[in-house]
């Protein structure tokens, strides 16, 4: 039962804050004789799995580190290209370690912001009156939830699909926010949020939350 | 408890079908421009979640909820879209969408020789039979206004 990130959204769509709690790191190293028996590909300035899945490897893995060495975008740490790289035989039997690419800050900024406009898509194309944006989104790996202030301000919570007790999290954390980001003197509204307190104290309850969850959904 | 509207879309995002049964409230938008606007978040959805997602995922975008309806998912491995809203109280619906794309589609639509995929679905058949599917469902009565 883990409560994997935090996000919290101005009213303009621009992520103010955003905390990762649990990040699973499912990564498979093996190493390879020429020639490569997987498709790699550009994509978003990295090196990812187009074709060859097996062992671990999915499509859309990234490549994370070649013999030992982390790669920095579609080159390796000395700068050579890693498809170039991977194309030379001399260069085997190489070691290749592939998993799911993190995200950069940039990739989260534009992931608030599109769901910033989903979340209000959402609520133009309810066959009811009266709806709200889109409050909880469930795929089968993860469940987001979503909750927006009276202020617009929304605050978003990846959690398992089996984590009860979301809701009340979410309303702590906009306790939280209002005690110790908005009664900050220093800190401005719908700027990024750097308040120590702020952090500590949405750790805890992310915490508590984990743990209250256990017990709810252990029956 | 009640089912409000669905919507078949094809791989290249042309809505086949549509029809709807307990809708109160319309978009504010002509048919045409909905269909685009609802194929378009979902596939912004899809795109979203294979992003954001901290393990890799099956099934993907299953459903999601708002207030007021619950919005459910189904895609083929052929990429049709089977796109349901129903009222809360509907908490699964990927079964009915598979029944639906498996004994409705599949029957009348696929295995029709004078029906052309890819074509808005206009066999007589498919609508009466799904209509009739979709209110014989347990969780289908039509809502007193």
């Amino acid at each position: 039962m883990v409560i994997y990130s935090v996000y919290v959204v101005n009213k303009a769509g621009g992520l103010i804050y955003q905390y990762d709690n649990y990040v699973p790191r499912a990564e498979a190293e093996k190493t390879f004789s020429y020639p490569l028996d997987l498709i790699l590909k550009h994509h978003d300035e990295k090196v990812i799995v187009s074709f060859g899945q097996r062992d671990g490897i999915r499509v859309g893995h990234a490549v994370l580190s070649i013999n030992g060495v982390d790669v920095m975008g579609k080159s390796t740490a000395e700068g050579k290209d890693i498809l170039e790289y991977l194309k030379d035989p001399s260069n085997y039997p190489v070691s290749i370690r592939f998993g799911r690419a993190r995200l950069s800050s940039n990739e989260k900024l534009m992931l608030a912001s599109m769901f910033h406009s989903l979340f209000a898509i959402g609520s133009q194309l309810s066959p009811e009156v009266g709806s709200s944006g889109i409050e909880m989104l469930e795929t089968d790996v993860f469940k987001l939830h979503c909750y927006q202030t009276l202020t617009g301000i929304k605050f978003i919570v990846l959690a398992d699909p089996r984590q009860s007790g979301i809701d009340a999290l979410l309303r702590k954390i906009y306790e939280i926010y209002s005690d110790f980001a908005l009664k900050n003197p220093f800190y401005s509204l719908e700027m990024p949020i750097r308040c120590e307190l702020f952090d500590q104290n949405l750790k805890s309850s992310l915490e508590v939350a984990e743990k209250a969850g256990n017990f709810g959904a252990g029956s | 408890m009640t089912v409000h509207n669905l919507y078949i879309f094809d791989r290249n995002g042309n809505c086949l079908y549509y029809n709807e049964w307990n809708r109160k409230k319309q978009a504010g938008i002509s048919k045409e421009e909905e269909y685009k606007l609802m194929y378009g978040m979902l596939f912004s959805i899809r795109s979203f979640v294979s992003k954001m997602s901290p393990l890799d995922m099956k099934d993907g975008f299953l459903s999601f909820h708002t207030s007021k309806y619950r919005l459910h998912y189904y895609e083929t491995p052929s990429g049709l879209k089977f796109v349901m809203n129903t009222d809360l109280s509907v908490s699964n619906a990927r079964e009915t969408l598979q029944h639906i794309y498996s004994n409705l589609y599949v029957e009348y639509i696929v295995k029709n020789p004078v029906c052309v995929l890819g074509q808005s679905l206009d066999s007589e058949l498919f609508s009466s039979r799904l209509d009739a599917f979709i209110r014989a469902l347990p969780y289908y009565s039509p809502r007193a206004a």
